[in-house]
């Protein structure tokens, strides 16, 4: 078929511009800082693991992972938990307010970070949590919340009001009929939005940096550190940046079978 | 608080757009409005008129600040008088 | 789906309201304080009223930045939008390579901005970058560094590598989320491949496309670590975008009043934008 052909060809031209970036940053990884800088060369000649050794053996490095790991995870934790019932909510249920309750939700993607640094800043350091993992988390929400409402109310308009009438004559209660019926077939809504709320906490910066210093400094954060008087090292920023996709890997993976049903956000 | 950097006047403000925000809800609960076609292109309940209304109001008074030396008072009186009119036959 | 008019739903509301608001809501205030005064450090201000709106409405800076956002954003949309349908419409559709190949297809998703940002700036490098490399050996003369087209160019391209999976993924699940029934139709009907995108495929794509669109352009209007990491916003002030010139004034020269005035500007701009946006999708809703 000349057609599939085509569309073959296509996806591999696709496939080669979003790796070959990738395959270069893993190919400076394995590099000495003096063979980067030097010339351009297509494979280390060099080949070292020095860069990733650095990384595992400095607890400064690798507990910027853990941080970014802990607050990704309670940022995906709060926003299912929050954002579940109010998604049913706007699904089901017409209230006073609901339409620009919604809207507002979603304006909050869209305000500027620079300027809302410091009034950041200053917030958590008032209430006591500047440098937790906590606060980090709480302030993606503010982006992950209205996104995870959005695609849920998608899913959960996707299931018939029928069941949960049929769960209430049963005599099922709101929380258990909500957890038992309902939550299972949502599933994959919850996968996506969960990679949704990764994605999008993973790869944020400019909060998390604002937010932490020391004890909850994010990777992303500590990168920024390989800038020294020397220039900077980039063996090592590119072993700590491959280091940053592999969970990113891991989460596709899991997620893969609810893609082609879920990235549909129920809206189809 | 101080770092909130608090003047009278944003705080008249913020507490002017709170009560406007809380008689709105307790009047459409005593009162549910439905939407319905004024000189707007589109339907519109009231709470979307009032958005709408705050909404170009900040455009009025942005576009007093950036064309004209006028006193801000004006776009003021104009904006109270634009949401009241866009409230009663948007 | 008719809803039932129920104000008990707000306690199932409430708490998302109640977060959102703590972060959401003290900021946008404390940023409204600001922009009507002139800060000097945490114990001196003067209130200025609406001095800053005036200046930063003529500036000529600061609308050269927002011009150069909004010809950024709408050249985003365009290239990635298609091109994101038609790596959707490319992936297949299932067996071991559709997995792999949605496995591949997310993965600059997933990279932390600042990642992407180093990647580029190596290897876009002219004398030891891939990308530069070949671009000059084939006779381009290309440098990110000292030339401002080409490091718009590299942005956009950087974006581009970034985001297109995005719609491309939206836009795959969309698809599978068709019917066989309505291909078997069309082939009775001996409809031509593009007979078939137009009329099946893409009507059935719009709901995401929405997400996609709205996304993106709120995104990429607030565009800042990548450009940041690669240029720097140079050279020159070719790819420094809103985010950046506010940074810039807010931190670099610690022009709080009058980089917040120009934030609110600029949030009334996207705030305006994302209403149409949004007025405009109900009503085709409501008409169908």
């Amino acid at each position: 078929m000349q057609m599939n052909k085509r569309k073959t060809l296509g996806m591999t031209a696709y496939l080669l511009f979003i790796l070959v970036p990738i395959y270069w940053l893993l190919n400076m990884s394995f590099k000495r800082n003096d063979e980067i800088l030097g010339a351009l060369t297509l494979w280390p000649n060099d080949f070292t693991f020095d860069n990733y050794i650095t990384i595992f053996s400095d607890p400064s490095w690798y507990m910027g992972y853990v941080n970014s790991m802990i607050y990704v995870s309670m940022n995906m934790a709060i926003t299912l938990v929050v954002a579940l019932p109010a998604a049913y909510a706007f699904s089901r249920y017409k209230f006073v307010g609901d339409k620009h309750l919604f809207f507002w939700l979603l304006t909050n993607r869209m305000a500027p970070p620079a300027v809302f640094l410091l009034p950041f800043f200053q917030l958590y350091s008032s209430v006591g949590l500047f440098d937790t993992h906590i606060a980090v988390a709480l302030a993606h929400c503010l982006f992950t919340v209205p996104l995870a409402v959005w695609i849920l109310e998608g899913f959960i308009s996707g299931v018939p009001r029928e069941v949960d009438e049929t769960a209430f004559i049963d005599g099922y209660s709101f929380p258990r009929f909500f957890i038992r019926i309902f939550l299972p077939m949502i599933r994959s809504g919850i996968g996506v939005t969960a990679f949704f709320c990764f994605m999008f906490s993973w790869v944020e910066l400019l909060l998390a940096k604002t937010l932490t210093s020391v004890e909850a400094k994010p990777i992303a954060a500590i990168m920024t550190r390989t800038v020294g008087a020397a220039g900077i090292d980039w063996g090592l920023l590119s072993a700590a940046g491959i280091l940053t996709i592999v969970p990113g890997i891991l989460v596709i993976w899991f997620v893969r079978n609810h893609v082609a049903k879920g990235f549909a956000l129920g809206r189809v | 608080m101080n770092w909130m950097a608090w003047t009278d006047l944003t705080a008249t403000f913020f507490s002017v757009i709170g009560v406007i925000l809380l008689c709105m809800t307790v009047y459409e609960i005593k009162v549910p409005c439905i939407d319905r076609k004024g000189f707007l292109p589109i339907s519109t309940t009231r709470g979307d008129r009032l958005f709408i209304g705050l909404l170009s109001s900040a455009y009025i008074h942005l576009a007093f600040l950036a064309f004209t030396e006028l006193s801000l008072m004006i776009a003021l009186a104009l904006s109270v008088i634009w949401l009241a009119v866009l409230l009663r036959w948007g | 789906m008719k809803k039932i008019p129920n104000n008990k739903a707000w306690f199932l509301v409430l708490p998302v309201f109640l977060l959102v608001a703590f972060s959401a809501i003290v900021p946008i205030m404390t940023v409204v304080n600001y922009s009507v005064q002139d800060i000097f450090d945490q114990n001196t201000a003067y209130f200025v009223g609406a001095e800053w709106y005036r200046e930063m409405l003529r500036s000529p800076r600061l609308l050269d930045s927002l011009l150069r956002q909004f010809s950024y954003s709408f050249s985003v949309l365009l290239i990635e939008i298609p091109l994101g349908i038609a790596v959707a419409l490319m992936m297949p559709a299932k067996g071991r390579m559709a997995s792999v190949s949605l496995i591949l297809v997310a993965i600059p998703l997933l990279i932390p901005w600042n990642v992407v940002g180093t990647i580029w700036q190596t290897f876009s490098r002219a004398d030891i970058g891939l990308f530069g490399w070949s671009l000059n050996a084939i006779g381009i003369d290309y440098n990110y560094a000292s030339n401002a087209g080409d490091a718009w160019f590299t942005v956009l391209l950087m974006d581009v590598w970034h985001w297109t999976s995005l719609i491309a993924l939206l836009c795959y699940s969309g698809l599978r989320a068709i019917p066989e029934a309505f291909y078997q139709a069309a082939r009775i009907d001996r409809a031509s491949s593009w007979a078939i995108f137009r009329f099946i495929q893409l009507p059935r794509l719009k709901s995401v496309l929405v997400i996609g669109v709205l996304l993106r352009f709120m995104d990429s209007f607030m565009i800042y670590t990548e450009p940041f990491v690669l240029t720097g916003g140079g050279p020159g002030n070719s790819t420094t975008f809103l985010s950046q010139a506010l940074t810039k004034m807010a931190i670099g020269q610690f022009d709080i009043g009058p980089a917040a005035a120009f934030s609110l500007i600029y949030y009334l701009i996207v705030l305006l934008v994302c209403y149409l946006f949004f007025t405009i999708i109900n009503l085709q809703d409501k008409a169908k």
